[in-house]
């Protein structure tokens, strides 16, 4: 069959394939025929290149073979909240990464351990870990008088504290995981850089004297704070892993499915973090309402929360 | 260089998209960037008026909020435009050509503080300029492709200035090709380069009008007036 005759014949089909198309751009529920609308598009175009038809019925007949393909394949986001199941699945996804897990947590604490321990014997190594105007910019955020304890001072109110801490704390979690891309490097930097600064601000705190207002503070959302960062790291060691030992698979191809496999700890690590911002703006910040000890058994008991699921969720999932 | 991507669709057939390179990409960040710092100015204002002092929380949620879920919520919502893509005509899409679901977008827009790294998002420039498909950091790691969405095509239908002519000389597939890409890619040339590229096909008569002739026999055309033949797109 000649081109012209080709086009003749099917010039109707084209027509309200291309009516289908746009209502379905506009967003309007497909025709119950399109799928099989798209597949007759699909044969005109095998057709049409199998007999060296002209390059611009060719084209056209791509345009409406992709624009039918983007249609027919595209999921209606967001449909059934996938991604809570995603968080669902956290505790098992945990579990199935505890070594990496294990090895991001001593990381962390291990820097943060040292750090505390040799600003507490030597009191002067704070100024090499934040400087002396951030050493008297921590003196002044955790003075016990200060209305809100890790924020800047001008902050005022509980909701501007909580903005504060959502939009610190969540992005240096985010900032851990994405980092790690650069073969795991810039996630091993960032938690380890974040355990010396914590740890460097604690002992100065305690150095300063400040250490009786400071623990009750810190106690209750450090729990999910702290634990939170080492879940976000540990993200992005795993696709730096991938990266870098991607087995028997192509770097490209290990690292897409890592990538989506740590998605599920991403949503509880940021999960975690929203949690910890919650209760610092609202329960830790009001250290000057509640008495210490509440504060210590609070903090206490969630400390025994995060550990407890970390160590005993999961198991059923994770089978 | 051939840049388009290819993917074989279950239909059997193969789709070739037009991966979009650095630049227009680097554009349409800045289209997005200008809308994200309207937005930034617009909240804040529109919080200080409301809660006065009160205003810096929300006002830094909705910054914290706007400067990693911007492209996310636009690009699924949106069938993988931010309006700066689609200003510029492109598309974030699966490595298999479907649009981009949620757990891609995440990915490959938190990835993009890597991407920022170690400043100037140097390392997705670096990352765009080597790879093959243009991917940064945050579209290998999703399997996302950013393309283009406008094809620039030929008409399928050509007024041809010749009623059809047998060809003088058996042709080949090829050769037939090439006198029907040429008849349809004439109008768009210049008339002095049109007659110097006709010449080249000597045998064939070497002249425009010859060659459409051959073209408007080997389409099937009927008839023997120039546009006589109606419409058939």
């Amino acid at each position: 069959m000649k081109q012209e005759a080709f086009q003749r014949e099917r010039k109707d089909r084209w027509r309200s394939f291309e009516m289908a198309l746009l209502a379905l751009e506009e967003g309007e529920p497909a025709a119950a025929d399109f799928a099989g609308a798209y597949r007759a598009i699909c044969q005109d175009l095998a057709l049409a290149r199998e007999r060296g038809f002209g390059t611009g019925l060719v084209s056209r007949l791509e345009g409406f073979a992709m624009r039918g393909h983007q249609q027919l394949y595209g999921a209606r986001p967001l449909k059934g909240l996938r991604w809570l199941e995603g968080l669902l699945e956290f505790p098992a996804a945990l579990r199935r990464e505890w070594k990496l897990l294990a090895a991001t947590a001593l990381l962390f604490y291990g820097t943060g351990a040292a750090s505390y321990l040799a600003v507490r014997i030597h009191p002067d190594v704070v100024y090499s870990v934040v400087g002396s105007a951030g050493a008297s910019g921590i003196e002044q955020m955790y003075d016990p008088e200060a209305p809100h304890m890790g924020a800047p001072r001008e902050t005022s109110g509980d909701l501007a504290a909580f903005g504060h801490y959502i939009s610190n704390n969540v992005s240096i979690g985010f900032r851990c995981f994405a980092s790690g891309i650069l073969f795991g490097l810039g996630s091993i930097f960032l938690v380890g850089f974040n355990g010396v600064l914590l740890g460097g601000v604690a002992g100065h705190i305690v150095n300063v004297g400040y250490g009786e207002t400071f623990w009750p503070f810190v106690i209750g959302h450090g729990a999910f704070e702290l634990n939170a960062i080492v879940v976000c790291g540990m993200c992005g060691l795993r696709i730096g892993l991938a990266v870098t030992a991607p087995g028997r698979r192509r770097r490209g191809d290990a690292l897409r499915t890592a990538a989506r496999g740590v998605l599920p700890l991403l949503y509880g690590g940021t999960a975690m973090l929203v949690v910890a911002a919650v209760i610092e703006a609202f329960w830790s910040s009001n250290h000057d309402v509640w008495p210490t000890p509440l504060l210590y058994a609070v903090g206490t008991g969630l400390w025994i929360f995060v550990l407890a699921a970390l160590v005993f969720g999961g198991r059923r999932r994770a089978g | 260089m051939d840049t388009r991507f290819r993917v074989e669709t279950p239909e059997g057939i193969e789709l070739a998209f037009s991966v979009a390179g650095a630049v227009p990409r680097g554009l349409a960040f800045l289209v997005d960037v200008s809308i994200r710092s309207v937005i930034y100015t617009v909240s804040a204002l529109a919080f200080f008026l409301w809660l006065g002092e009160a205003a810096t929380g929300p006002t830094l949620l909705v910054v914290f909020a706007t400067e990693w879920f911007y492209p996310v919520v636009f690009e699924v919502l949106w069938r993988g435009q931010t309006p700066g893509k689609a200003g510029l005509g492109l598309r974030v899409v699966h490595m298999d050509g479907t649009p981009i679901r949620l757990p891609a977008s995440l990915l490959r827009n938190l990835l993009i503080a890597a991407d920022f790294l170690p400043l100037a998002y140097g390392f997705g420039i670096v990352s765009m300029l080597c790879d093959r498909h243009f991917r940064r950091l945050g579209d290998m790691a999703a399997g996302t492709l950013v393309i283009h969405t406008r094809h620039e095509g030929l008409p399928d239908h050509v007024e041809l200035g010749a009623a059809p002519v047998p060809p003088p000389i058996a042709l080949d597939a090829e050769e037939e090709q090439a006198v029907v890409a040429f008849a349809e890619r004439a109008p768009s040339l210049t008339a002095a380069r049109a007659d110097e590229l006709a010449r080249l096909a000597a045998p064939l008569g070497g002249t425009r009008k010859a060659l459409e002739g051959i073209a408007a026999h080997l389409l099937g055309r009927e008839g023997s007036g120039p546009g006589s033949q109606g419409s058939a797109s």
